[in-house]
């Protein structure tokens, strides 16, 4: 089962790789990662999806949690928290396909960011159910190139914020 | 204070009240060790291997409590010290490791004795640095000693670049240390206690299987008292080995691949087991899944990630063992007190397996036995101040199971790496931590040639240890594999057990050499050692074929232990 995992760490050097190679040391895959800036100064948030079992997420968070750069793990439990992505898209589109694709995207939210003589460039910004669903329309007309940023998160504003307790530590 | 940031190094040592360290001084390193001519009160031990520092360095940690520090220079300095680092992360040994490096503006040009050794050590450390500013050295270097000593122990690196040594600041060491990651237990949960307390003290069959974190939470006396007060029995792994003193009542012998059977059978069929700063290792555990089956098992341990990693934990506590064990010593009291029974059926059951199943071994032929000869070395020092420390192998297992510590902190050995060589830098190591005791390395002879140089550092030290080499002229555990599940067929194992000569190399290397061919030889070889204060090796040629027993067959159920007598007879037939 997939997971999502937001780790706060301290903005040091090497705080990334050192979360990379526990994963990579401990034989657990990321299926996607995205780093940034938060709200606090000289504190990131790095974002995780995961597939692995419940134990294994146990684990995955408790040996996070021991690295000293970590501020706070928490998973982004589906229903209690918003996802978004970012997809760049570059779709194969001769003059007479170019609507379809366009009008496509709009229903979507998606934007054109370029137009060239036989190809279109789509940004869209979604939950990555919605990018999996235009990526699925566009293949037909041929992907020349896909980027994904890979997907960011918060715990909703409306459920009531609570770090979600390991089931382990007491 | 204005100083070089080398200097800065030394005071925040001094600061640290550190009292030894252990290196080799090289190019990237040479500020450090020019503050270190200038004068300073930390004591440094010249090692003649970087790996052989950072072992003395594991030793002194391991002997002392206190954190251990081992110091190099970059590229094949540091990386030398891997192993010792890796050793130190399996076995949670505290150890600060000072690496010079090369200058900031050369990092990244593959430069001259250029490692990145951050890199290189990063999934074996708790945390490292690379100073890249002079006036955070302070700061780093308390950050270091702190993190390596709370939570569960471990190792930690500080790599300093040459130019960073060597540049001015302002020095103040600081009184706390600024990490907000950085957040162990420091309390137990009330409620899990209390419910470990009631399996535990209406348990009929209860076991405290003990590892190494009961040493490095220094948690020894709370050990012994909740044991004393609910009349529970102890197994020790082999790194708990000395947290609980072996001649005790109480003591319930080894678990695991070559632990006894009567060990392995009260762990195996036990309903309560509580593991004291123990991790379910598979030398311990055999094959997972028939592991104590149906017990009931109670995790104490100080790092959360080793609840439930593989064996799950019906009741977990999480938080430091002495406070823990305390807690739950007066939990048990209370119970005992209101009428739950000690399980003395149970204590019984034990006794009369230990009459059952002794360790054994064949006492006739020509060749003095491996296991007489640590029989008669426990002999000779029970009840003495003694340290052990073991390299890696069948000497160990059989040091393991003959020697019978009494006191905390007495028995040092490689258990999670199994670094073959770890014994005699370690011995060194926990001489520098204990000049008043007699340390005693049991070595065998593929071991001391992988570290033996470090006799040079024992003798000009002035740190003297007595190696008694377990000689039987091979790699005897891979041989004995070979033997038992390879057909036979002996790939690459043989070493000849009078090639080096190890007496004349003890000579050598500034000590005494003392060969024992015959029995009769042993004791007086042995007295001799133990009395000389000078750094010996007893070389005591042994059975060349003598193999190990009991033991589990890597993978298999720990009941299915083989035992030494069915062995001899299957040979037989």
């Amino acid at each position: 089962m997939k997971h999502t995992l937001s780790v706060i760490v301290e903005d040091r050097p090497g705080a990334l790789t050192r979360i990379a190679t526990m994963f990579a040391r401990r034989g657990f895959n990321i299926d996607s990662l995205a780093v940034g800036p938060t709200e606090r100064q000289g504190v990131s948030c790095i974002t995780l999806r995961v597939d692995c079992t419940q134990h294994s997420l146990e684990q995955i968070e408790k040996q996070i949690h021991k690295l000293v750069n970590v501020l706070r793990v928490t998973e982004l439990v589906p229903g209690e928290a918003v996802e978004r992505e970012l997809m760049v898209i570059k779709v194969s589109a001769a003059a007479d396909r170019r609507a379809e694709l366009i009008t496509t995207a709009a229903a979507f939210n998606g934007r054109v960011l370029d137009v060239g003589p036989d190809a279109v460039v789509f940004e869209l910004v979604g939950t990555p159910e919605e990018l999996d669903a235009f990526h699925e329309l566009c293949r037909p007309h041929g992907i020349v190139e896909l980027v994904r940023t890979g997907r960011v998160g918060l715990s909703r504003a409306s459920t009531r914020r609570q770090a979600r307790r390991l089931a382990a530590i007491n | 204070m204005r100083m070089r940031g080398a200097d800065a190094i030394l005071r925040c040592l001094e600061a640290e009240g550190v009292e030894v360290i252990f290196g080799i001084p090289g190019g990237a390193i040479m500020p450090t060790y020019d503050a270190m001519a200038r004068g300073t009160t930390v004591r440094h031990v010249l090692a003649r291997h970087e790996q052989g520092a950072g072992h003395m360095a594991e030793g002194y940690a391991r002997a002392s409590g206190k954190v251990g520090v081992a110091i190099a220079t970059s590229g094949p300095g540091a990386t030398n010290l891997v192993t010792p680092i890796a050793d130190a992360w399996m076995d949670s040994t505290p150890l600060v490791c000072i690496t010079g490096q090369v200058r900031t503006t050369l990092i990244g040009t593959d430069a001259f004795q250029e490692c990145d050794i951050t890199g290189v050590t990063m999934p074996i450390v708790k945390h490292s640095w690379l100073v890249q500013d002079v006036s955070e050295l302070p700061s780093v270097m308390k950050a270091a000693f702190h993190v390596a000593r709370t939570g569960r122990c471990g190792p930690v690196l500080v790599d300093v670049p040459r130019d960073i040594q060597e540049a001015e600041l302002e020095f103040e060491y600081p009184d706390s240390v600024e990490l907000p990651g950085w957040k162990p237990p420091r309390t137990v949960h009330p409620l899990q206690i209390r419910q470990a307390a009631e399996a535990l003290a209406r348990a009929e069959k209860p076991v405290l299987y003990v590892g190494g974190g009961t040493l490095n939470a220094d948690a020894c006396d709370e050990l012994r008292e909740l044991a004393e007060t609910g009349r529970f029995p102890v197994v020790s792994t082999l790194m708990g080995k000395s947290a609980f003193p072996e001649t005790h009542p109480l003591f319930a012998g080894w678990p695991g691949m070559h632990g006894a059977k009567w060990s392995n059978l009260a762990m195996n069929t036990c309903d309560v087991l509580v593991a004291v700063g123990a991790r379910f290792d598979d030398r311990v555990t055999g094959k997972l899944a028939a592991f104590a089956p149906g017990a009931t098992i109670v995790h104490l341990d100080i790092d959360a990630a080793e609840i439930s990693k593989l064996r799950t934990a019906d009741i977990p506590v999480v938080g430091p063992l002495a406070q823990a064990l305390a807690r739950l010593t007066q939990e048990v009291a209370r119970l005992r007190a209101e009428g739950a029974p000690a399980p003395e059926v149970w204590l019984e059951r034990i006794a009369s397996w230990r009459e059952e199943f002794p360790l054994r071994y064949a006492t006739g032929g020509e060749f003095v036995k491996p296991q007489w000869l640590l029989e008669q070395l426990q002999e000779l020092t029970a009840g003495e101040d003694v340290i052990f420390t073991t390299g890696v192998g069948q000497h160990q297992m059989w040091a393991m199971q003959y020697l019978l510590p009494e006191r905390p902190r007495t028995f040092i050995t490689s258990g999670g790496l199994g670094t073959m060589g770890y014994g005699i830098p370690a011995a060194v190591g926990a001489k520098a931590a204990r000049p008043e005791a007699t340390v005693i390395c049991i070595d065998g002879d593929g071991c001391f040639q992988m570290t033996c140089q470090e006799l040079v550092t024992a003798a000009l030290e002035n740190l003297p240890i007595v190696v008694v080499l377990v000689n039987n002229g091979y790699l005897g555990m891979v041989t004995q594999w070979q033997d038992m599940f390879f057909d036979g067929r002996r790939s690459h194992v043989h070493l000849d057990s009078s090639m080096p000569d190890y007496a004349k190399l003890a000579e050598a290397c500034g000590g005494v050499g003392i060969v024992v061919r015959e029995r009769e030889e042993l004791r007086p070889a042995l007295e001799e050692a133990l009395a000389c204060g000078r750094t010996v090796v007893v070389d005591v040629r042994v059975d060349p074929l003598e193999q190990c027993f009991p033991m589990i067959p890597a993978g298999a159920a720990a009941l299915d232990m083989i035992e030494f007598v069915e062995t001899v007879e299957a040979e037989a037939s």
